[in-house]
């Protein structure tokens, strides 16, 4: 057995997991057609273990091994140069254990030792560079974007990210549960990182959290999806200068987050989760002010949307704009929403069957423009509103469940990952326990991580004035990905 | 004499108050109660108190364009038809003289731009120069054909389109009110052509070209882009009063008309999207149209019976 195969939310033993060369995971990969979602190293005594997972979307199976680096082992043949969407996850095992994938593309640092780097360069006569960043003129994220453009028009941009790398997988190695820390991994993802946290540390520890906190956390995650794809809505609208699109936008996002605040007492559902279940009860009263609130925002969602999609000057600055196709975003691994615009369905609440949802793929054309990333927002707002709707509905079966179980131990030497869908995509949560019970690596990819590159792709031979809009219509996390 | 005082400090207030009422009616399109219709006079205030800061990387032309530039606007603002339809000053062919000090104006925030170095600025520079390349014939063109029409030289022409054109004198005046509307938005770098309230600088047109201006320099740049825009709006604004109004009735009308157009700025901001760059000089090629259209109108009327 080169892969041992597991669900979403499983715990294994470190001695179950086989151990394969870096030649059988080339063929393997190829072979089996899955997508890469984990790919990290550990120490282990003087060598590095490499840790491989592969996602089958398919049969909602986690498929992991791992790669043993010796001692002497300094480099291997690189797997980017003929599977680019392992281009990040080589560089950053590159970058934390210092083993050169030999013949990478571009081994270019992700987090660190940015100034060391000499950026790529195009020569011409009518070659111009505008460099944008890492500070911004907008209260945003430092980031550094650097692009190669001729007059109006973008041939590459390179972005370069790392400026807020806070070490924050090694601070949750240090404690049992730190729930506030695993919440701001991401400021805008704190359900879904926090649910991804809880979850892992839960599996560790063998633990089951009641139906009525598995559901709760679900509704906070939809509650989160819908505020946040609300005010992307607006913010696209905002960068198009369509004013009514970014005020009603921007007043409807707050009728959810103060929604948010009713239940947890933070407008972003800080404190709301922690290992072993939830703080906060939804009861009757507050249930039924959370589907007044969702009809509200649907209607007003619906009526705008269709004013913007009726609106030429809208309409004329998304369409066509930012295209990425459905292979590129396959051949580089995108996933979540931006993956879905361009026609790469992927939904880890539906290819991982999750029991508490009944949503299926949504059927629309996905053009993989800013156009369809709008629509698509517009789409899963709708689907998140119903499917909180349910989830509500079922809460009710489970009003005399607990809200919080006792945790136990950890266990030791143990393996577990956990997806979650956030509202940007999927995050994935791993951690291996030593043979103390400590956690002695905890590894989180954030959809950024992914999707940076998307974006890169997305602005080629695109006018540069239209670069905000197609940044706007992604909106990847900054520190998400410097973690 | 009364009357060109009054003019001069409708010249020099009134453009603070004109922004102000743009900014008022998009915040009553967005649903928020907004800032004071004299914030912009209170921003001006607040950054003449403040000093300049100038980046090492720039020449003293950086530090000497924001005087030229006020100063040019000034300059061409002497003559051009105010409240009673008159210029401070009445020169044959004064709408040459106009156009083309503020195209020294304006050559000089191009290399202030450029002196700085950043790569925005150049962006921006690039296309502020590239737009008024396209602006300057159809605004000649427009004008010559009102010149052509009342066979008056002078910029006080405008006000006797109306009434002395016979039956097509109507649709003149719509199209050359299209025209320099167009231009208007242009020049003061309004949605759908810029977008003033972007904080993004890869967007940005004007407002990209003075983001190293600060304090002083600042203040009077934005003070002259307000006065800038006031110009196209007195330009409409004479066209619709017609000659003969006593000043008392010709003043107010004059206000109420700027007020209108204000307000009509605010509204097209405030109900469309801006157009994508490449889709901004199509837009800007339909004022030459109407600019030819007047230019044809004209002809027919001269030569045709």
């Amino acid at each position: 057995m080169n892969w041992i195969i597991i669900e979403n939310n499983e715990k294994i033993n470190l001695s179950q997991i086989p151990e394969i060369t870096i030649e059988r995971l080339r063929e393997d990969y190829k072979e089996l057609k899955h997508r890469v979602i984990g790919f990290f190293g550990k120490n282990e005594n003087e060598n590095i273990r490499l840790y491989v997972i592969l996602a089958d979307d398919n049969e909602g199976k986690l498929y992991i091994s791992s790669v043993l680096f010796r001692d002497n082992e300094k480099s291997y043949d690189s797997l980017t140069k003929d599977f680019p969407a392992f281009h990040n996850f080589e560089r950053e095992f590159y970058e934390e254990f210092g083993i050169e994938p030999l013949n990478h593309p571009w081994l270019k640092p992700l987090r660190q030792n940015q100034d060391k780097y000499s950026f790529f360069e195009m020569k011409g006569e009518d070659v111009h560079e505008v460099a944008v960043g890492p500070i911004h003129a907008g209260v945003i994220e430092p980031g550094h974007f650097r692009f190669m453009c001729q007059g109006e028009k973008v041939y590459e941009l390179e972005i370069m990210l790392g400026y807020q790398h806070r070490g924050v997988e090694e601070l949750l190695t240090k404690s049992k549960a730190n729930n506030r820390l695993a919440e701001s991994v991401c400021g805008d993802t704190v359900i879904g990182h926090n649910t991804a946290y809880s979850q892992v540390i839960e599996t560790l520890c063998g633990t089951s959290i009641t139906d009525k906190a598995q559901i709760i956390r679900r509704i906070a995650l939809e509650l989160e999806r819908i505020a946040i794809h609300i005010g992307d809505m607006g913010a696209i609208a905002g960068d198009m200068a369509y004013l009514p699109g970014a005020s009603i936008f921007g007043v409807t996002r707050t009728l959810v987050i103060n929604t948010m605040l009713e239940i947890s007492g933070s407008r972003f559902g800080r404190g709301l989760i922690d290992i072993g279940g939830v703080n906060f009860d939804i009861k009757e009263e507050i249930s039924d002010k959370i589907i007044k609130m969702l009809t509200e925002v649907e209607k007003t969602v619906d009526k705008m949307t269709k004013v913007m999609l009726k609106k030429p000057s809208c309409l004329s600055r998304m369409e066509r704009t930012g295209t990425v196709t459905k292979e590129q975003a396959q051949a580089i691994g995108a996933v979540g929403m931006a993956a879905r615009s361009s026609g790469v369905m992927i939904d880890s609440r539906i290819d991982f069957k999750d029991k508490f949802y009944k949503l299926e793929n949504l059927r629309f054309s996905a053009l993989g423009d800013v156009y369809s990333r709008f629509y698509l927002r517009y789409l899963e707002i709708k689907q998140s509103v119903e499917a909180v709707k349910d989830l509500l509905k079922i809460l009710k079966e489970h009003n005399n469940e607990d809200l919080k179980v006792e945790i136990g131990d950890l266990t030791p030497n143990s393996f577990a990952i956990s997806i979650t869908e956030g509202w940007r995509g999927e995050i994935v949560h791993c951690a291996i326990t030593d043979e103390n019970g400590k956690i002695s690596r905890y590894k989180i990819k954030d959809p950024s991580f992914n999707n940076w590159y998307m974006l890169s792709l997305a602005v080629r031979n695109n006018g540069i004035s239209d670069f905000p809009l197609c940044n706007k219509s992604f909106n990847l996390s900054y520190c998400g990905n410097d973690l | 004499m009364k009357t060109a005082v009054i003019n001069l400090i409708i010249l020099l207030i009134v453009p603070f108050l004109m922004i102000g009422v743009i900014k008022k009616t998009k915040a009553f399109w967005a649903g928020r109660k907004g800032v004071s219709v004299f914030q912009p006079f209170y921003d001006f205030i607040r950054l003449m108190k403040k000093e300049a800061v100038y980046s090492e990387t720039t020449s003293p032309v950086f530090q000497i364009a924001p005087v030229i530039i006020f100063s040019s606007i000034i300059f061409a603002a002497l003559f051009v038809p105010m409240s009673t339809g008159e210029p401070f000053i009445n020169i044959p062919f004064g709408f040459i003289i106009f156009s083309y000090v503020l195209g020294f104006g304006k050559f000089f925030s191009l290399i202030s731009a450029l002196d700085t170095g950043s790569s925005f600025e150049g962006m921006g520079a690039s296309r502020e120069a590239c737009f008024s390349t396209i602006v300057e014939p159809a605004f000649f063109i427009a004008m010559g054909s009102v010149a052509a029409l009342t066979k008056i030289d002078g910029f006080d022409n405008l006000k006797m389109i109306m009434g002395n054109s016979g039956t097509y004198g109507v649709l003149i005046i719509a199209l050359l009110i299209i025209t320099l509307f167009i231009m208007l938005l242009i020049e003061g770098c309004r949605v759908p052509v810029d977008d003033p309230a972007t904080h993004l600088e890869l967007t940005m047109i004007h407002e990209v070209m003075i983001l190293d201006n600060s304090g002083v320099d600042l203040g009077l740049i934005t003070w002259g882009a307000a006065i800038k825009m006031f110009l196209f709006e007195a330009l409409i604004a004479s066209l619709l009063i017609p000659a003969g109004l006593p000043s008392l009735i010709s003043i107010p009308l004059f206000l109420g008309i700027i007020f209108i157009l204000a307000v009509v700025v605010g509204t097209v901001e405030s109900t469309m999207a801006r157009f994508r760059m490449t889709h901004v000089f199509e837009f800007i090629f339909t004022m030459s149209i109407t600019a030819l259209l007047v230019l044809t109108l004209v002809t027919y009327g001269i030569y045709g019976n």
